[in-house]
């Protein structure tokens, strides 16, 4: 099994990646990344990602979420954050990255954000 | 007790593990309250690819889990320890299969002490931004380290004499 399993879902003009693993050095980071890339290719810029199940995330998975919303922002897309896990929320608030990332408990809310 | 085994046959690495239980002292079983310490260290050498992180988090894990460590305390030392171990392979060795990364783990009374020693050129650790600073909140690395410094009571690093790298992590129990 992969180390990372990410869903895709389309509902409106946002794209939902349901991601199930890790987000580590290696496979995990590659995984997010490939994602990213191919969406802000087929121009699909406003996208949620829905962390609820990724169990463990390192110091280069923070790198890679640093990365995407950097990316998409400059395509002037919208990254936005689902579900975190109170670890993620922790490692996130930690390294103050709460203040940059757009971070929601509903999907509902999330969806309804983007502009 | 002294007690030698194989964890990962497969592996190009060695991967010895020795666990040691001291006798309790003579001495000390004669007053009221002996006190008997309980050491255990683990050695590994293993090659530097990006496996190798779970192969000495999962030592880790088992070590500490073997010691009664908590949830909470296990969930930042293994991070610590795989930021450690990320560095000395991706950062020292190159991901450079023909060198070699040695880690030391040591549960004592108290605390737990990690070494990882990596073959690489070195480095300077405080030249590594403060990725919590606005200017560097973009980053996409170094932080790394900040996890290291934030989940240890003790991070230091040192050059070896012989060439490469090593940090030491401590952390009271």
């Amino acid at each position: 099994m992969a180390e990372l399993n990410i869903s895709e879902r389309q509902v409106g003009d946002v794209t939902v990646l349901d991601m199930d693993g890790k987000i580590t050095i290696g496979e995990g980071s590659v995984a997010l990344r490939t994602a990213i890339r191919r969406l802000l290719e087929e121009g699909r810029k406003k996208i949620l990602l829905n962390l609820a199940k990724v169990g463990y995330i390192d110091s280069s998975g923070i790198g890679e979420l640093v990365s995407s919303y950097t990316a998409i922002n400059k395509e002037s897309g919208e990254l936005k954050l689902l579900n975190l896990t109170q670890k993620l929320q922790d490692l996130l608030t930690i390294t103050k990255l709460l203040t940059v990332f757009d971070v929601y408990e509903s999907e509902e809310e999330a969806l309804a954000s983007f502009k | 007790m002294r007690h030698a085994s194989m964890l990962n046959p497969r592996s190009s690495g060695k991967l010895l593990s020795f666990t040691e239980k001291p006798r309790p002292n003579r001495l000390a079983l004669g007053l009221l309250c002996p006190l008997i310490v309980t050491l255990e260290t683990t050695e590994l050498r293993l090659p530097s690819r990006v496996e190798t992180v779970e192969q000495v988090a999962a030592a880790v894990s088992e070590l500490l889990s073997r010691a009664g460590v908590g949830d909470d305390a296990l969930f930042g030392i293994d991070m610590a320890v795989r930021e450690a171990v990320t560095n000395a392979v991706s950062h020292g060795n190159k991901l450079d299969e023909t060198k070699f990364v040695e880690v030391g783990l040591r549960s004592l009374p108290g605390s737990f002490e990690i070494t990882v020693h990596d073959q690489g050129t070195g480095f300077n650790p405080s030249a590594i931004p403060d990725p919590t600073k606005a200017e560097n909140i973009l980053r996409t690395s170094g932080r790394g380290i900040f996890f290291m410094r934030n989940f240890m009571d003790e991070v230091e690093w040192s050059a070896n004499p012989t060439g490469g790298t090593t940090v030491r992590m401590t952390k009271k129990l």
